[in-house]
């Protein structure tokens, strides 16, 4: 799952003239992709069998039913009519079929089914990730072009020089500063949660008051400001790689205007490396927002595991685990097959 | 690389200072905060681990250019009244000695393995690039947070903050030996052909005494810069983890912990509490990185900007 896709499978196709070919070009992406989602389902499944682990080792699954109070004798009954008892092989087999089923226990703070708890949560991690994404794609593409279409200018090399002060500085920090000026210092700016939402059928959403979104500027900000350097960055390097090519270089000659180079040449060549190493942040990303929602006190994933960790709320936190694990597979897979219909040496259509 | 060193040379330490005087600067800056961490014992006016010492009556005060302060206390005291002059220099010595041990751990499992890996090839080197690529794409602060939150929630606070720091390096440390790996193997994989080793090899020397005695010598200055940057991205590990609740005890505290635990202080008015531990940490950082981007450049002029 981890490693580069080959997408070399179809590459010997693109220049097909042949329709049969084409068909073959199809079917090969086909069963490319189709590999890719036999792979993701294994990585889930392991990382499933990890999560059933990790409650076997921390928790007592009997404690999420029946709380402290209860005798051990009775305990031995409950246990044994529960199935407690039985070779873990076949608890794992109830724990994965329950998984199937979206049962991964029962939270033992807040009484209901841990994945109904985390999903409730989802909205709110998503929006700022959402808020923060837009503010790094908005800023970073002409940003980055900038830098690589004229690499000697002032205005090129101090947003590189700065670059590196942002990456310098920890995400809680970035918060923590936005805090001191534009909520203690100047007011004009809400320090913690959400503000006012609105209940969209299951997603609650702070997108649609004035007030929830005042509350989103700080925290996406904050989050955007970790991701921004490093796009710049890369941006710039594969733009710097493309239009060094020559295809740019014919483009020019035949009279092509350059920001028509640059944006429909070179940058639609440079996205395909950006969206692979974008896939690979998912991981980091969780971990920052994790940390941007603990700063801002955000009602998100994130703030809700680090709850679960300080009251040893053992099935919510597995369960945290398989879905961020989930949420890893999901965007690594959509990123391998995205980066395959991206490249503009495949046709899936057989037209070229 | 002696033909890029050499117009550095000619023009005298001076000219090498001038033209890298970013560099220079955070080198200086490093070096004092440095030493002003390892000589903390003896350079704090007060011993922030001895909490008889501390008086309720003197927290919260702020530093020496505000209004109220207390000549005793330069920076100010935190919420406990613990001088926080004192708690920031043996803050940055135990942020320090984590971050510097988890990248020996970093090294002492990625360099063999890079060595192995570009010196042997074949099927040790995909397995070792494998691995490698695995444990990059699974993201370090993800895996330590969520490392560290499963010992807390098995084992409870307590026995988290009694081994925080051994756990802090392992953990810190198992994470990221790929990237001394990767430059390791590659390094190695081009040392690999020249005449020496060969010669070397012709003369009857085990492999091992190659590797060891001869191409890791003339692979150390890229190990240099990827430690140098190492450090860093350890220091803010921790950090982040500290101020997630997952490190250093507030009874240890490092950067991150008097952070998170200045951190309510901000709303009540004293954010010198969180602000001033969090300037030294971005200094620290920043310098570090710009120090190993020059080295970066000097060693690779190539690389220049990237």
């Amino acid at each position: 799952m981890l490693a580069r896709p080959k997408l070399g499978l179809c590459h010997d196709y693109w220049f097909a003239a042949d329709p049969m070919i084409s068909i073959k070009a199809l079917a090969g992406a086909l069963a490319f992709i189709a590999h890719r989602l036999a792979q993701a389902l294994l990585v889930m499944l392991a990382i499933l069998i990890i999560a059933f682990a990790v409650r076997s080792a921390l928790g007592d699954p009997l404690r999420e039913i029946v709380g402290e109070a209860v005798p051990e004798v009775e305990r031995e009954t409950l246990r044994h009519k529960l199935g407690l008892d039985r070779p873990w092989p076949v608890q794992l087999a109830s724990y994965l079929s329950g998984a199937v089923h979206g049962d991964l226990g029962t939270s033992l703070i807040y009484k209901r089914p841990t994945l109904q708890v985390i999903l409730a949560k989802f909205p709110a991690s998503f929006e700022l990730v959402l808020g923060a994404s837009l503010i790094v794609l908005l800023l970073s593409l002409p940003i980055g072009i900038y830098c690589a279409v004229r690499p000697r200018a002032i205005g090129a090399r101090l947003i590189l020089g700065l670059s590196v002060l942002g990456i310098s500085v920890p995400v809680f920090l970035t918060g923590i500063f936005l805090i001191t000026i534009f909520s203690v210092w100047l007011g004009w700016l809400p320090a913690f949660g959400r503000g006012q939402t609105v209940q969209l059928g299951f997603w609650e959403t702070s997108l649609l008051t004035l007030d929830g979104l005042k509350h989103l500027v700080l925290p996406a900000l904050t989050l955007s400001s970790i991701m921004l350097p490093l796009f710049i960055r890369l941006v710039r390097g594969a733009m710097l790689d493309e239009l060094g090519h020559d295809y740019v270089r014919t483009a020019r000659a035949k009279g092509a205007r350059p920001l028509r180079v640059w944006l429909r040449h070179a940058l639609r060549n440079a996205l395909i490396p950006l969206v692979s190493v974008g896939g690979l942040q998912v991981g980091t990303l969780v971990a920052y927002t994790l940390l941007t929602e603990t700063v801002f006190q955000w009602p998100g994933m994130g703030f809700l595991f680090l709850e679960a960790v300080t009251r040893s709320d053992i099935p919510l936190i597995t369960t945290y685990l398989v879905a961020v694990g989930f949420l890893f597979v999901f965007v690594n897979t959509l990123v391998d097959i995205a980066s395959l219909m991206l490249d503009p040496r495949i046709s899936l259509e057989g037209t070229r | 690389m002696k033909g890029e060193a050499a117009p550095y040379a000619a023009r005298g330490v001076l000219g090498f200072a001038i033209e890298n005087s970013g560099a220079c600067l955070a080198a200086i800056l490093l070096g004092a905060i440095a030493l002003a961490a390892a000589l903390a014992p003896l350079i704090a006016p007060y011993n922030p681990f001895d909490l008889s010492s501390l008086d309720v009556l003197d927290a919260e005060l702020p530093p020496w250019w505000r209004e109220g302060s207390d000549p005793r206390f330069l920076l100010g005291t935190d919420a406990q009244g613990r001088d926080l002059l004192s708690a920031i220099l043996y803050g940055t010595r135990i942020s320090l000695t984590v971050g510097v041990l988890a990248v020996a751990i970093q090294a002492a499992i990625g360099v063999p393995l890079g060595l192995l890996a570009g010196y042997r090839g074949g099927g040790i080197d995909s397995l070792v690039t494998r691995f490698a690529d695995i444990q990059l794409s699974l993201s370090t602060l993800m895996m330590a947070i969520i490392a560290l939150a499963l010992f807390r929630a098995g084992l409870g606070g307590d026995a988290l903050s009694h081994y925080a720091v051994p756990l802090l390096v392992v953990v810190i440390g198992l994470a990221e030996w790929p990237y001394f790996a990767r430059t390791a193997r590659a390094s190695t994989q081009v040392e690999a052909t020249k005449d020496y080793v060969r010669a070397g090899r012709a003369l009857g020397g085990s492999s091992f005494g190659i590797v060891w005695r001869h191409i890791l010598p003339n692979i150390l200055s890229p190990l240099i810069v990827v430690a140098t940057t190492q450090v860093a991205g350890a220091v803010m590990a921790e950090a982040a983890l500290s101020f997630l609740g997952l490190g250093m005890p507030v009874t240890k505290p490092s950067l991150g912990t008097l952070i998170r635990s200045g951190y309510d202080l901000i709303f009540a008015g004293a954010w010198w509490v969180t602000v001033i531990p969090g300037l030294v940490l971005i200094v620290l950082l920043v310098s570090v990185n710009v120090l190993g981007d020059a080295l970066r450049d000097a060693l690779d002029p190539r690389l220049k900007g990237r």
